[in-house]
């Protein structure tokens, strides 16, 4: 998610489920979608039914979802940048482009600064002994009044369309082939299979999962295809977009609600250590228009602050003590990531580890550090409705966890939860819809909800307090907490403090009352600043108002026959089911195409069958831009300090990589890798070499399975029992492995073993010159659960992340492969 | 619901029986069929766990013998699988072919031709066949029946299982479980005719599309079948998993099929009608490994070494007895 913020505003998915059968061509790349997604993969399917769309599956292998495709390409695991920035060469230099999109919607006019550049690899700033980048000159020109310079017909050669083109000038057919081992013939039929969608009505979707995002430069890889979209001017119209999809029920609940180390809920940010300054705080947040009459809905960010600290510390945060700014926890890293925590743990400094709802012995890189650190820990709380591996990772298990119980000293506590069919409460699909569920059956034994469980924790913790005292109790002490049962607050009480609420009457311009005290508000349009509303999400304002429960609502009708179904549950932001939609018009407010009405200006506002992402009664004629979160109003090709590495994204090399050096800056050593990124030097005495570990191994999920729950349910270990990995028959042959051998599969950090699936569908890539065997791995399986017991695939990743996100390298590593 | 109560679905075949079908209550009966599109479907085997839920099957949590397949096979606790096949065509190109292998519920059923048991095995108006375990006595001659290797038979009861195209949930109104669950829509239930016209749908879309071999695999050698699939390559079904290309009930089968006609109060014919079919399925002169009843061993043992013409002969004239 974090390459379509600074692309286009919010790191969400930007359709929805259904509207992918609005596509008239779907990429799926990154992303195994019929595998991992096989229910919403229908809407793929209605796709190609209802629109004759094509399919095309980029992948590493050929999957499930190229069972189905129509187009089927593999490509070397971690090089779609590459793919993809040789995608955008090719659409600017043949000028299949939509035009108008682009010149309307789009940064390419924005003139950038002139010490702004990129050489032999690098963007300018960086400081390779921090592997950092100073990032002032990734700017834009500014003019007297604060706004972006511009130049309107592209001619100036700092604009950024020139700058764009000039980068992945680079990016050749022939770069393409010989990096991600397409034959170019390939290549240029996919590309000119997606061209055909620079026309104004017709869309592609792009699909996409943890096959781009778990990659060192994994938020660049999705960066780079939001890119694209824009130049073929798809996002924000039916059936287009770049959709992420979510590989946990409620994981865009996760970073909704802010539970990322740095995160605030509704994607405010915690303060770093620097910040101790409120008006700071918000000021730097509080992001204004950086072209004249834009909407940069940034700028209202105290309102959605004030009103989170009122929703969590009540009549104790006030404007005279900056609203309790004092009390949040300050970062002193950017993110206190999975792989910065263990690192620190692994170091013996952390004294407890609490893990709710995360397994990670099992879901974490490098199997056998996270087994080390838990055994440096005083304490380990596990909340799990399973008996997950990671609370017994001091047990053990023979090779599946080799570990000496006796030199074990951590204490292990199981506190058992309710699973997601034991409780009521809305769960967020990718798509951004709040759906309720209801409780389908009692929790078993002495299972509790979690939120009934971190109760209980809170108040032991305000009793020590208030009877021991302590270093800091404020902000635990004052927290509000009016529940009708304090020790197990309601789902729809929750979801009322999310939704908002007015804490006295407040008047619209007007003095008319738009709520009275105690009322629940409709939208974040209400949310004030000065302390008369409270909202515990800012982005969920309108999911419980006055009406009831909007995510309970059921009501299917298609009124436009188009899957806007308005109805049914109730997404984020304001219901509103397709993101950046008044892009789904043309400048003058007229639909691109009558296959493709969404949005439209009827003369006096924004109607359609969507609700506008846009203020709904600005005329097409006040040209203010359709992505409202950016502070220029346009999507962005160039990234500004956005990002870590670079305004454009660029091809690095995997930190394991199957060839040496960086094609594409052969020789600039710093270049190869992300340069970035954020290496402990302890996880970098573990990375191996294509010497010792010759192939490029890649791991991922089946359909049978979800991680390492279903390998609980029998049903599910039935259909899929044993933990395999698969080989191509190349390389199978050279090792002379036959189907159903037992293999070892090696990296510098460990080994597994598992069954070998000899397959046509893994082929050698030729990749500049040398021949690359890929090999896949499964996640599932360990030693839990009713499945056949199996070695954890993460004792083989390495422990480094993405230079934004941190988000692991689970997708490109090295390994050997032996018969045993 | 099972066994003897499904009779009120009128039954219009019965295994080894002589009695007439009732013919009165066939107002508003269609002819029902299931159609797999073998385009459409992604191998997630929804299908194949929504099966075990709604018949409460739960085969081994067994091994992986190095393929996405598995179960390995079809068994008294799995009644349908999908088979996963790599397939390359002379050009080189890779196609995954998956396909679900189920009863095909053929329009003339070689299981219940075979089946020498009154009424374990029925077909009912609608085309569905099943079985009645109640009745089965584990002969294992629908396996020699059937043209498509479908039914099994249990270790556990001696009882032969397969699919059974979710006759209870049929009756009651509602499409079989595994098309209920089917996320892409590759499978689908209704009558026979909506079938064959959407499956003639899909052939011609798939014909656009390049596949200039796309059909309908409803074979005319068992009368047709209520399982039908769309093939991208229906000129080769042998390269789906070894799906037959001309299933045909096999000519002892047919034989035997004259043979129990007039051949119904079943004690005469079981020993020869045991010998007949201990050769269609096990060839000749086979010794009986370990027979628990010395007495049946040897019967057997002479029924082995009769020429199969000299036991049909015997079970004739048994049967004008």
């Amino acid at each position: 998610m974090a390459g379509l913020a600074p692309t286009y505003g919010r790191g969400a998915m930007t359709n929805h489920w259904v509207d992918i059968s609005n596509a008239n061509l779907v990429l799926s790349m990154g992303g195994n979608s019929a595998e991992a997604h096989p229910v919403g993969f229908r809407w793929v399917m209605e796709a190609k039914e209802k629109n004759n769309a094509k399919l095309i599956s980029i992948d590493p292998r050929y999957t499930r979802t190229g069972a189905v495709a129509d187009y089927e390409v593999n490509i070397r695991t971690g090089t779609d940048i590459v793919f993809l920035g040789g995608l955008i060469n090719f659409l600017l230099e043949t000028d299949q482009i939509q035009h108008e999109y682009v010149r309307a919607y789009t940064d390419v006019s924005l003139i950038v600064k002139e010490e702004f550049g990129f050489h032999d690899g690098l963007f300018t700033g960086y400081n390779p002994d921090e592997n950092t980048y100073d990032k002032s000159s990734w700017s834009y020109e500014f003019d007297d009044q604060g706004y972006v310079k511009r130049d309107d017909t592209l001619q100036h050669p700092r604009c950024v369309y020139q700058l764009m083109r000039q980068h992945y000038s680079r990016y050749t057919i022939d770069m393409v082939e010989n990096v991600c081992g397409i034959p170019s013939q390939n290549v240029q039929e996919v590309w000119n299979m997606i061209a055909e969608t620079a026309v104004p009505d017709k869309t592609m979707t792009i699909l996409y999962a943890l096959g781009w995002t778990q990659h060192s430069i994994g938020a660049q890889i999705i960066r780079t295809g939001a890119m694209v979209q824009l130049l073929l001017g798809n996002t924000g119209l039916p059936g287009g977009g770049v959709n992420a999809l979510r590989g946990h029920s409620n994981i865009q609940g996760l970073t909704d609600l802010g539970l990322l180390s740095n995160l605030l809920p509704g994607y405010m940010r915690l303060p770093s250590a620097e910040e101790q300054d409120y008006q700071g705080y918000i000021k730097k947040r509080a992001k204004q228009p950086l072209l004249p009459g834009e909407v940069s809905y940034w700028k209202f960010y105290e309102r959605f602050h004030v009103s989170l600290m009122k929703a969590w510390y009540g009549d104790a945060a006030q404007a005279d003590n900056n609203w309790c700014y004092d009390w949040l926890p300050k970062l002193t890293e950017p993110l206190y990531d999975v792989i910065y925590t263990f690192e620190r743990m692994h170091k013996g400094k952390l004294t407890g580890y609490f893990c709710q709802g995360f397994n990670p012995l099992a879901s974490f890189p490098d199997k056998n550090k996270t087994s080390e650190a838990l055994a440096k820990l005083k304490y380990l709380v596990v909340m799990d409705p399973l008996a997950v591996e990671t609370a017994e990772f001091w047990k053990n298990y023979g090779e599946l966890n080799d570990v000496d119980s006796s030199q074990i000293q951590t204490e292990v506590f199981r506190l058992p939860t309710t699973c997601f069919a034991e409780d009521d409460g809305s769960i967020v699909n990718s798509a951004r819809w709040l759906q309720w569920h209801w409780k389908a059956a009692p929790p078993p034994g002495e299972a509790r909800p979690d939120v009934s469980i971190m109760a209980g924790l809170l108040h032991r913790l305000q009793r020590m307090y208030r009877e021991e005292g302590g270093a800091f109790p404020d902000p635990i002490l004052n927290l509000t907490w009016q529940y009708s049962n304090p020790e197990d607050p309601g789902a729809e009480e929750l979801a009322m403090e999310y939704n908002g609420r007015a804490l006295t009457d407040i008047y619209d311009s007007n003095r008319n009352i738009r709520r009275r005290k105690g009322e629940l508000l409709d939208d974040f349009g209400m949310l004030q600043a000065d302390g008369s509303t409270s909202c515990g999400c800012w982005i969920y304002a309108g999911a419980w108002t006055e009406d009831g429960n909007q995510m309970a609502r059921r009501d299917n009708a298609d009124p436009f026959g188009i899957g806007m179904t308005l109805g049914w549950a109730w997404a984020w932001p304001m219901n509103r089911r397709i993101l950046y939609n008044r892009a789904a018009a043309r400048p003058d407010g007229t639909p691109w195409g009558p296959e493709k009405r969404l949005v439209w200006w009827n003369g006096h506002r924004w109607v359609g069958a969507d609700i506008p992402d846009f203020p709904d009664a600005s005329p097409p004629s006040a040209g203010v831009g359709p992505f409202i979160m950016n502070q220029e109003g346009v999507g962005h090709f160039f990234g500004g300090s956005m990002m870590m590495e670079g305004p454009f994204p660029e091809h690095y090399e995997p930190f394991e990589s199957p060839i040496v050096g960086n094609p594409l800056h052969p020789n600039n050593p710093q270049a190869v890798n992300n340069p970035a990124a954020r290496v402990f030097p302890d996880d970098r005495a573990r990375f191996g070499t294509a010497k010792e570990f010759p192939y490029a191994a890649t791991t991922y999920r089946l359909t049978e399975h979800f991680h390492f729950w279903t390998t609980h349910a029998k049903l599910n270990s039935i259909m899929q029992p044993q933990k395999f990995v698969e080989i191509g028959e190349s390389l199978a042959n050279e090792l002379g492995i036959k189907e159903g051998n037992k293999v070892r599969v090696s990296s510098k950090r460990g080994y597994i073993e598992a069954v070998a699936v000899v397959t046509k569908r893994i082929k050698p890539l030729q990749i500049t010159g040398q021949t690359v065997h890929q090999v896949g791995i499964p996640i599932h399986w360990g030693f839990k659960g009713v499945a056949k017991h199996g070695f954890l695939t993460n004792t083989l990743t390495p422990a480094v992340g993405d230079a934004n996100t941190q988000t692991p390298e689970f997708k490109s590593f090295l390994v050997n492969v032996e018969k045993i | 619901m099972r066994g003897d109560q499904i009779n009120l679905q009128n039954i219009i075949a019965r295994s080894a029986s002589m009695a007439p079908s009732p013919q009165e209550r066939s107002g508003g009966v269609e002819k029902v069929a299931k159609l797999i599109d073998v385009s459409k479907c992604i191998g997630c085997k929804a299908c194949q766990v929504a099966c075990s839920e709604w018949n409460d099957l739960r085969d081994d949590v067994g091994e992986c013998y190095g393929v996405y397949t598995n179960p390995m096979d079809l068994s008294p606790n799995t009644f349908q699988l999908m088979r996963f096949n790599e397939y390359e065509d002379e050009q080189g190109n890779l196609e995954w072919l998956i396909r679900k292998d189920n009863c095909m519920h053929c329009a003339e059923p070689g299981c219940l031709k075979a089946c020498p048991a009154p009424g374990a095995i029925v077909q009912y108006a609608n085309g569905i066949v099943d079985f009645n375990e109640e009745h089965c006595i584990g002969c294992g001659y629908c396996v020699a029946g059937c043209p498509f290797n479908i039914p099994r038979i249990s270790k556990k009861d001696a009882k032969a299982y397969k699919c059974t195209l979710c006759s209870d949930r049929v009756y009651h109104g509602l499409e079989p479980a595994c098309a209920k669950t089917c996320p892409t829509g590759a499978i689908m239930f209704g009558t026979k005719e909506d079938m064959l016209e959407q499956g003639a749908m899909r052939t011609d879309y798939l014909k656009d599309r390049g596949y200039k071999n796309a059909g309908i695999y409803d074979p005319a050698g068992v009368g047709g079948t209520h399982v039908i699939y769309v093939l991208q390559h229906a000129d080769k079904p042998e390269i789906y998993n070894n799906l037959p290309s001309d299933p045909r009930i096999s000519p002892l089968t047919e034989a035997w099929k004259g043979v129990t006609k007039p051949l119904m109060s079943a004690v005469i014919g079981l020993s020869a009608l045991a010998g007949f079919f201990h050769y269609a399925i096990k060839g000749p002169k086979e010794e009986p490994e370990d027979d628990p009843d010395p007495e049946k061993a040897d019967a057997d043992r002479a029924l082995d070494e009769k020429s199969p013409t000299q036991a049909l002969q015997d079970a004739d004239e048994e049967g004008r007895e």
